[in-house]
């Protein structure tokens, strides 16, 4: 038996299939087919759950994706733990276990209720008037307790174990929502052929013929149909169909994003499953189809669990066959609650009284709820429900004032009428209008291109709204250039409705009873604790707009984003303001529609897939030696080769001496390369660059800055001519492709007339940079075709020959002082000539060297790095390299902003180096300089620190620093303070190592 | 995800290939050494930012790799027309009242 309150002869699921399920450790039985929602009220459970702010007692609301009280954890292990699942969307399947939140220790005995009998201090607003002070108490005490005492289910503590994917996907038509109309919609578009796909957000298609039982189309149960309808689209080649599946945004031009539910509902999931898939589609055309969703009437304790919608009750009655109580209680200001009241009678759940706020309503409902024996009354409110864990009582009173009665129920039925649900007609910008006739916002200026169809365009009515639907769905398809893909005339038939139900309006705001002169909690938003009250004094209190209203008191700001309670907020609101409902306007709808896990918008693209990982051909080298990496933008680049027993400090003070001694080989394979090519490429080279290219000779090196137009240092690097027509440009590691952007942008918008390729050759050459004393010996034996003396290839020059057998293009540079090469060789080849290489470093004590000595050894010689020793706000005269500017040019980027007047002011910050008076005390970057360390905080700070290392070749601390009026302090003592004290330091030029610059020559 | 029609590719692409650059028809001197303190100003600081249309450059960087121009409408994020570089302004914009 799965559940006392199971009626055998009502709902669609097969007796005959148990799921065992768990709740707070109780074991259950339930039916395969169930959600966790309709498994626990066959059971009898209607509270599950406690509020955010008072932790009040909840039960279930709604049988849909609208629930705001129902939110359960999901554990399926210790890192599968999910909260605030909505117990009304849940699958049921065998094994499951959840437990309810927001309660300690238990939920029917909550501690944390005493919020509810201390209520007048929590009301709207509390939180910005209460803790305002002492504002240090608000981070140490208020903000954690609040947050521990308020609040929803546990985030997971635990890394995801599951996967996720993610898909694109086009379509002519994209239909969302599965109930009969978006069905149609589906049918009329498909039969012509074009590309259609089709979402629901539920485990079966048909919306609310789940529980329309008067419903019937094409001659059988309105489900039945669905069923049917779906199963043929499903098997057609041009329509995708996708259950589980919820349209959460809806983005500009028919971008919709979907997350599809793929094993939340399985026993055991298998691991080729994700557990969810993203879905982004771009569609010609949208049909809106979501439906509506039921009000439910704010009265006082209209909270207390058993208190449900009528539409959900009668879903769980003819779906799921669960009765939600035995002796249940309708309050009602619509007709759709007398259906519910007549179905429930029809399978012998006794009907206590309906209670309609109308006055003299008619119709065939009302008839034959009256010949079915049920008593109905007419002008008549629920004012009060008893009961605390569960509804105990309904008391009934003339809608103007008169004597009460107090009905015995286990279960209020309720509805204030249906609100179409425009969520995704908002996000993709549309207008709603308010029909002052219906009391109802629904879809009025449309911003893309799509149609709303049925409940959630307002239509009322089955028939009326699959005829507009499958009217839409041909028209969608026709639209949608459907001649591209063969498209007919539609060649099926417009579904017939043989009979149908037809819901009146309802009413909007507090119910008799819950009105301006009460204190009563009526709740208009369960998730928030939000009462009519709190809305009126929001609006007392000054905040005369909806959107203030919503802020102040959170009105539909929960997960559930006001589902049920958005339009009683604003007719409250509106009726305190005075003003009609259009004049006071609705919030904005915003995406996710409904929660959309992390998990899901991430996918793959998380640990090692987060971003592009870049290795250089020689990466495998230096992991065999065990090279430390760091990562330069997407580089991992080795940082030090620490030999055993060797720290960082010991290691980097090994490669610094051996470059210097002897010699050391270096991976530079990450250095930006451009080809600047054609017959104007020193043309443009004298464009871009602040140096002079025309009379660089062919064969020759020059170091070369960029600029931007505002005339501060972009880039550097050094560039060899290889032919007149043809240069090989090198950037710096991080900024390589921006550098491309840059020349690309100038050549082709600014200098379109010159003719010039530009080709980015970076991970098309690895570079072997050689440094050191011995540097020539190593490489010389290993090369052919270049002569290798320094007459024949002085410092800065550029050679193409072979190097090991394969191309090469030779540059005698240096970035570290010394005689050096770097040895530019196919990518293919980088290993291969790098072992070579290493092979014959070893003849000659060579070492490797990492990033970190490489800075050390250029800092030694003063050499900058764009980045570190510059910051978007220096200029070739700040940096010392006034020498690499053109002076006769007429014209390059930066000419014009280099003569600001700002960038040729005295007293601006300029590039020099720091000796600390205590040689072994080694510089923080970063730093701050001052002139006087005893002047009062805040001091004026003249610089700052960025370059700081230990030299062992100097023996002494070096550091480079941005100081006003650097180069005019040349042996100043200036001071850097530190909590730890003040360091002492003199002024001196940036270049620490071989002054006279000799070394470079050999 | 907008979608932004390349005038070198003649196609529709989304967004993700795009890259914008800034707002267009903003001439570089002939004669920049020479320009005035003000001009310069004009040249390099200064932008329209408009509620409403707006002309500006786009790169169809994991596309054909071109600068391009383009109309949008700020307050729609609407893309009006795209067109290549060094092509004048538009005088008409398709689907524009005045």
């Amino acid at each position: 038996m799965s559940g006392a309150f199971r009626i055998p002869s009502a709902g669609r699921l097969s007796q005959a299939k148990t799921a065992r399920f768990s709740f707070d450790g109780q074991s259950y039985a339930g039916i395969e087919g169930d959600t966790l929602a309709s498994a626990l009220l066959a059971n009898g459970v209607h509270l599950v759950g406690r509020s955010f702010k008072y932790h009040r007692p909840r039960g279930i609301l709604s049988a849909g994706a609208e629930e705001p009280n129902a939110l359960v954890e999901i554990k399926r292990d210790a890192a599968r733990k999910t909260p605030n699942v909505r117990a009304t969307v849940q699958e049921l399947y065998d094994g499951l276990a959840a437990q309810s939140q927001n309660r300690w220790p238990s939920l029917s005995f909550d501690v944390g209720a005493v919020n509810d009998i201390a209520s007048p201090f929590f009301s709207a607003g509390f939180y910005y008037k209460t803790f305002m002070w002492p504002k240090a108490a608000w981070k140490s005490l208020y903000e954690p307790k609040i947050r521990a005492a308020a609040g929803l289910g546990v985030s997971p503590d635990q890394p995801d174990p599951d996967h996720y994917s993610s898909r694109y996907a086009h379509c002519d038509v994209l239909v969302l929502g599965g109930g009969a109309a978006g069905v149609a919609a589906a049918l009329a578009a498909a039969e012509t052929g074009v590309r259609v796909i089709l979402a629901d957000e539920q485990a079966e298609f048909g919306g609310s013929l789940r529980f329309e039982s008067g419903a019937r189309i094409d001659g059988q149960d309105g489900f039945a149909w669905a069923q049917g309808a779906v199963a043929k689209l499903a098997a057609m080649d041009n329509v995708r169909v996708l259950s589980r599946t919820t349209a959460f945004g809806y983005y500009a031009q028919n971008f919709v994003g979907l997350v599809e539910r793929v094993s939340d509902h399985l026993k055991a999931p298998g691991h080729d499953l994700p557990r969810e898939r993203l879905w982004q589609v771009r569609a010609r055309r949208v049909v809106l189809a979501s439906g509506a969703i039921e009000r439910h009437m704010v009265f006082a304790d209209n909270d207390r669990p058993g208190i449900m919608l009528a539409g959900a009750a009668r879903t769980y009655l003819n779906h799921y066959g669960v009765a939600v109580g035995k002796n249940v209680g309708v309050y009602t200001a619509n007709d759709s609650a007398y259906a519910a009241a007549i179905d429930l009678k029809k399978a012998g759940v006794n009907v206590a009284a309906i209670v309609d706020l109308r006055d003299n309503p008619t119709g065939p409902v009302i008839d034959e709820a009256r010949a079915l024996g049920i008593e109905v009354n007419f002008g008549r409110a629920v004012v009060r429900a008893g009961g605390k864990l569960r509804v105990s009582s309904m008391t009934v009173q003339p809608k103007n004032g008169g004597g009460e009665r107090t009905i015995p129920v286990d279960a209020i039925l309720m509805s204030a009428g249906w609100t179409p649900s425009v969520h995704l007609f908002s996000q993709s910008r549309g207008k709603v209008a308010f029909n002052d006739e219906t009391k109802r916002f629904v879809p009025g200026t449309y911003a893309q291109d799509c149609v709303s169809v049925g409940a959630c365009n307002g239509t009322d009515g089955l028939s009326a709204s699959l005829d507009e639907a499958y009217a839409a769905g041909a028209k969608a398809a026709r639209d949608a250039n459907a001649r591209d893909y063969g498209a007919k005339a539609a060649k099926g038939t417009k579904p017939k409705v043989d009979a149908s139900e037809s819901w009146s309006r309802g009413m909007l705001g507090a119910a008799p009873g819950a009105g301006p002169d009460t204190t009563v909690k009526a709740f208009v938003d369960f998730q928030n604790d939000v009462t009519a009250k709190d809305i009126r004094q929001a609006v007392h209190e000054g905040m005369h707009s909806i959107e203030h209203v919503k802020r102040f008191t959170t009105n539909g700001m929960a997960t559930d984003q006001g589902k049920t309670s958005n339009m009683h907020g604003l007719a409250i609101a509106a009726e305190t303001l005075g003003k009609p409902i259009p004049e006071v306007g609705l919030t904005t709808f915003r995406a996710p529609y409904t929660p959309v896990t992390f998990g899901a918008i991430v996918s793959h693209a998380r640990g090692p897939l987060f971003d592009p990982t870049r290795r250089t051909a020689i990466h495998p080298w230096a992991e065999a030696q065990g090279a430390v990496f760091e990562d330069v933008g997407q580089w991992k680049r080795a940082w030090y080769f620490p030999k055993t027993g060797e720290d960082m400090h010991a290691a980097v003070d090994r490669e610094c001496v051996a470059v210097r001694t002897k010699a050391g080989l270096f991976d530079a394979s990450t250095l930006g390369k451009i080809e600047v090519v054609g017959p104007d490429a020193a043309k443009f080279m004298e464009l871009l660059y602040t140096n002079p290219w025309e009379k660089l000779e062919p064969g020759r090196c020059r170091y070369g800055i960029m600029l931007r137009e505002d005339g501060f240092i972009y880039d550097d690097g050094v560039v060899g001519r290889l032919a007149p027509d043809r240069f090989h440009v090198t950037t710096t590691t991080g900024g390589a492709p921006r550098v491309m952007n840059h020349m690309e942008d100038y050549l082709q918008t600014e200098f379109p007339h010159l003719n010039v390729w530009l080709t980015s050759i970076t991970e098309q050459w690895a570079v072997i940079a050689v440094q050191g004393p011995k540097s020539r010996d190593i490489i010389a034996p290993l090369v052919e075709g270049i002569d290798m003396s320094d007459e024949a290839l002085p410092h800065m020059s550029v050679r193409e020959g072979k190097i090991c057998g394969v191309p090469t293009r030779l540059f005698r540079m240096s970035f570290t002082g010394e005689r050096g090469f770097e040895v530019n060789v196919p990518a293919d080849y980088g290993q291969a000539v790098w072992e070579a290489l290493w092979a014959e470093g070893q003849k000659h004590g060579a070492a490797a060297y990492g990033t970190e000595a490489m800075h050390v050894l250029r800092a030694e010689k003063g050499y900058i790095i764009v980045g570190q020793d510059t910051d978007g706000t220096v200029t070739p005269n700040d940096a010392g390299l006034d020498w690499a500017v053109g002076k006769k040019k007429a014209d390059f980027v930066g000419i014009r902003g280099m003569a600001r007047p700002d960038l040729v002011a005295k007293g601006r910050k300029q590039l020099v180096g720091l000796k600390t008076k205590d040689p072994k005390v080694v510089l923080e970057e970063g730093a701050q300089i001052v002139e006087d360390p005893k002047q009062a905080i805040p001091m004026k700070m003249i610089g700052h620190v960025t370059s700081s290392y230990w030299s062992q070749n100097c023996g002494r601390s070096i550091a480079l620093a941005l100081v006003a009026g650097g180069r005019d302090r040349m042996g100043d003592t200036l001071y850097v303070p530190m909590p730890n004290g003040v360091v002492e330091v003199e002024v001196t030029g940036m270049v620490f190592f071989d002054e006279t610059g000799g070394r470079l020559n050999g | 995800m907008l979608l932004i029609r390349c005038p070198y590719c003649e196609e529709e692409r989304p967004e993700l290939e795009f890259r914008n650059a800034g707002e267009a028809h903003i001439a570089r001197s002939a004669n920049m050494a020479g320009e005035s303190d003000d001009d310069f100003e004009k040249f390099f600081f200064i932008r329209s930012n408009p509620k409403g249309i707006i002309h500006e450059r786009w790169r169809h960087m994991h596309g054909c790799a071109r600068f391009f121009n383009a109309v949008r409408d700020t307050v729609t994020d609407k893309f009006i027309m795209t067109y290549k570089a060094g092509e004048p302004k538009p005088s008409k914009l398709p689907g524009v009242a005045k």
